[in-house]
């Protein structure tokens, strides 16, 4: 087996990837895990993750940390920062390009390339992103100190930092498509016993503005169609996550909103190509759910190499590793 | 001090000079937050394919890193981390918020391209 063939390659590193390379390289399959941005995706995000069972408290980026150097103690190979620039799932051996230059084979895929946040895709946005717009509470909340700000969404993520953002702003409205919240009652309850919350339903915003920084937003009444603009110092949005699924188009079979579509083994449509976590078309997503994604597709890998029978002998693996 | 494997920038001295010393340098002034890790494991990563920038971060709460937060180029910044980049000891980009890869190789190739040896 060359250096570039492996057993299973992993693409995405978030808590699916990660526990899908730690169980992979724990069954002594040749795992390599691929991963465009930082290792830990969407989890790093998380400031304090608090309901993963068996952690008490710890950062995402913490527990993120823990899961690589798990999944490398067992011999899993990490590339993160990579771009992935051509995948060939078709026929019993898949592969990967790298950075226009190197290729990886394997006769099983994971994809778990996760999501990211969603942004509203209005003009000012791009230009003004760290310039008063910004979709981090925790990273960017304290610069904000006595400002008024503008939070957009009504999930749980918008109403629950909007409330965490009162700790230093002066003022936090909250600015949601519908007539009512999807976040859940005790999220909405909380936000609208906070005297610093105010509200503004089914409405959008428009437009950011400002020159060299946000200072004025164009919020869009969606029933009446008025537009009223407002003079901000900053805007968090919380809209909920995309897929990042662009380039798995043609190659597994995707849903309208752009997700994986999988049997309950976590399947696709191609044989030998699994997917796992946030990419994956159903209605949870949390760390913990993308951990059992990961072990779900992990295991019907290996399953799958054994019925195709395409390992590589345990001597080779244990010589890698 | 930031759990990074970048060299650290400990104090505005320090930062003094190192931009004295190197052509090319590179400073990413954040916390170990979400946004921020995220490009100090991008400047780790090319810390091979570009020796001729010097890869720093900074903490930012430390006192001394007034001296970034205190730029011309920072001052409408509202997103971590300030990342800065110097040449022959001036700014000649700054950003806000996370970058990934692409757009840091950008900045780096526009702001601080190979020198082409003449044959």
């Amino acid at each position: 087996m060359s250096p570039a063939s492996f057993d299973a390659i992993v693409i995405g590193a978030g808590p699916a990837g990660l526990t899908a390379g730690i169980y992979l390289s724990r069954s002594k399959m040749r795992t390599l895990l691929l991963n465009e941005g930082a290792v830990g995706g969407q989890m790093v995000l998380t400031h304090e993750v608090a309901n993963y069972p068996g952690v008490e408290s710890a950062s995402g980026y913490q527990l993120a940390t823990t899961m690589k150097n798990q999944a490398k103690k067992f011999g899993c190979t990490i590339r993160s920062n990579i771009s992935v620039t051509r995948m060939d799932l078709g026929g019993e051996t898949k592969a990967i390009e790298i950075n226009g230059r190197e290729t990886f084979t394997a006769p099983a895929i994971i994809l778990a390339p996760g999501g990211r946040s969603r942004p509203l895709g209005v003009p000012g946005e791009e230009e003004l992103r760290g310039k008063g717009i910004s979709y981090c509470a925790t990273c960017d909340g304290d610069f904000f100190q006595d400002k008024n700000i503008i939070v957009v969404g009504g999930g749980n993520s918008a109403l629950e930092e909007a409330v965490s953002l009162t700790k230093y702003a002066a003022s936090v409205t909250i600015v949601h498509q519908f007539d009512t919240f999807q976040a859940f009652p005790h999220a909405v309850e909380e936000a609208r016993q906070n005297s610093k919350i105010r509200f503004i339903m089914e409405s959008t915003i428009a437009e950011f503005l400002g020159s060299e920084a946000l200072e004025r937003v164009r919020i869009r009444h969606l029933s009446t169609g008025q537009i009223t603009e407002t003079f901000i110092n900053g805007v968090f949005v919380f809209i909920g996550y995309v897929p990042n699924t662009e380039t798995l188009r043609g190659l597994v079979d995707l849903n309208q909103s752009g997700e994986i579509i999988v049997s309950p083994l976590l399947e696709t449509n191609v044989p030998g190509v699994f997917a796992a976590g946030d990419s994956v078309a159903k209605r949870y997503r949390q760390i913990t759910t993308a951990v059992a994604d990961g072990t779900i597709a992990a295991l019907s890998a290996t399953d799958y190499l054994h019925t195709v029978g395409e390992l590589g002998s345990v001597e080779e693996a244990v010589a890698v590793s | 001090m930031l759990q990074t494997n970048l060299k650290h920038l400990l104090s505005a001295k320090d930062l003094e000079e190192t931009v004295a010393k190197n052509e090319n340098v590179m400073v990413c002034c954040g916390r170990m937050g979400p946004m921020c890790i995220p490009v100090y494991e991008v400047m780790d990563d090319l810390q091979g394919e570009y020796p001729r920038v010097a890869f720093r971060d900074m903490e930012f709460d430390s006192a001394d890193a007034t001296v970034i937060r205190k730029l011309p180029e920072c001052r409408n910044f509202q997103g971590l981390p300030f990342t800065v980049y110097f040449k022959n000891g001036k700014v000649v980009k700054a950003t806000s918020s996370i970058q990934n890869r692409d757009q840091i190789t950008s900045i780096l190739d526009t702001q601080f391209p190979a020198k082409v040896v003449a044959q």
